[in-house]
C-alpha cells in the first residue's frame, strides 16, 4: 500500500486533488478532463445543455426510442435505453429534465456501432427523460416520462 | 485503480453485443453525509470501448449515471476470440482498463 497516495486521496475534493496533482507535475493543467464536455455536464437546464452540446432545438422524431420503466421505484438505479433507426447516427445523449444537471451521459458512436445503447441513471424526482440523437449532422429527440417514487439524489 | 470491470461480449449474426458493469461509486457531489458535510463528487467522466485497436464506443458520463455503471451497446463485426478493451477515467484522474474476449 502506497501511504502517500492514500493520504492524497483522502485529503479532499476532486478539484483540490486535481490541483495538487497538477502542482506536483503528475498531470498538467488542462490535460485532465480536457476531452470531457464540462459546459454540457454543468448546464442546469435542458436548453443550456442542448446549447452546450451544439444541438440547438432538436426536432422530435418517431425514429428515436427511449426505453425505461413507467414507474421507477428506486431513482438511484433507473434502466434507460436509447435506440434509433436513423442512419449514420454519430452521437447519442441521455438527458433528465429535472435532475440538477440535465445531461446524464453522452456517447459517440463510430461507424459500425449501432444506435442502441442501454445504461442506468439516477433520477432525483419524476421527470421527462430525453434521448438526443445526432444523425447525418442533424439532431433529433424523443421523450419519455418516468415516475420516481424514491429519489436517487440526496438523502 | 478501482475494482475490475465485468465485461461480456457476444457475437451473434455478425453483430457483437457488449455489456459492461463497472465498479465505481459515482458520487454526485450533491449528497450529504451524516454530519451534514457534502460528499465530494467522484464519478467516471469518460469510458472508451475498443475492439482490437478500433474505438467502438466513446462515452462521457455525468454524475447522474448510477453507482456501478452498467452499459450495453452493439457494433457490427467482431469475431469469436477478438479482444474487447474497456477503459475509464474518473474526475479524480484515476483510470482503469480491462479486457475480455468475444464469445
Amino acid at each position: 500500500m502506497n501511504n502517500q497516495r492514500r493520504t492524497v486521496l483522502k485529503s479532499g475534493s476532486g478539484a483540490a486533488l486535481l490541483g495538487m496533482l497538477a502542482a506536483a507535475g503528475i498531470i498538467t493543467p488542462g490535460m485532465a478532463l480536457a476531452d470531457w464536455n464540462k459546459a454540457a455536464f454543468d448546464a442546469k437546464s435542458m436548453a443550456d445543455t442542448l446549447k452546450a452540446l451544439g444541438a440547438g432545438s432538436p426536432a422530435d422524431s418517431k425514429d428515436v426510442q427511449v426505453t425505461g420503466p413507467d414507474i421507477a421505484e428506486n431513482g438511484a438505479v433507473v434502466p434507460v435505453g436509447v435506440a434509433s433507426s436513423l442512419l449514420n447516427v454519430t452521437m447519442v445523449a441521455i438527458l433528465i429534465e429535472k435532475n440538477p444537471n440535465a445531461l446524464a451521459a453522452s456517447f459517440v458512436l463510430p461507424e459500425g456501432t449501432e444506435a442502441n445503447v442501454q445504461t442506468r441513471v439516477k433520477m432525483g424526482q419524476t421527470s421527462n427523460i430525453y434521448a438526443l440523437v445526432k444523425s447525418d449532422g442533424k439532431f433529433f429527440m424523443a421523450t419519455k416520462e418516468i415516475k420516481v417514487t424514491l429519489g436517487g439524489c440526496g438523502g | 485503480m478501482g475494482n475490475p470491470m465485468k465485461i461480456r461480449a457476444a457475437n451473434k449474426d455478425g453483430v457483437t453485443e457488449v455489456k459492461v458493469l463497472v465498479s465505481h461509486e459515482m458520487e454526485t457531489g450533491q449528497r450529504k453525509d451524516s454530519a451534514g458535510a457534502i460528499v465530494p463528487a467522484w464519478f467516471i467522466t469518460e469510458l472508451t470501448a475498443k475492439h482490437g485497436d478500433k474505438v467502438v464506443l466513446s462515452s462521457e458520463f455525468g454524475p447522474s449515471v448510477s453507482k456501478n455503471p452498467y452499459l450495453a451497446f452493439k457494433f457490427k463485426g467482431g469475431a469469436k476470440g477478438d479482444k474487447i478493451t474497456v477503459s475509464w477515467k474518473d474526475n479524480k484522474g484515476d483510470t482503469r482498463s480491462d479486457e475480455a474476449a468475444i464469445n
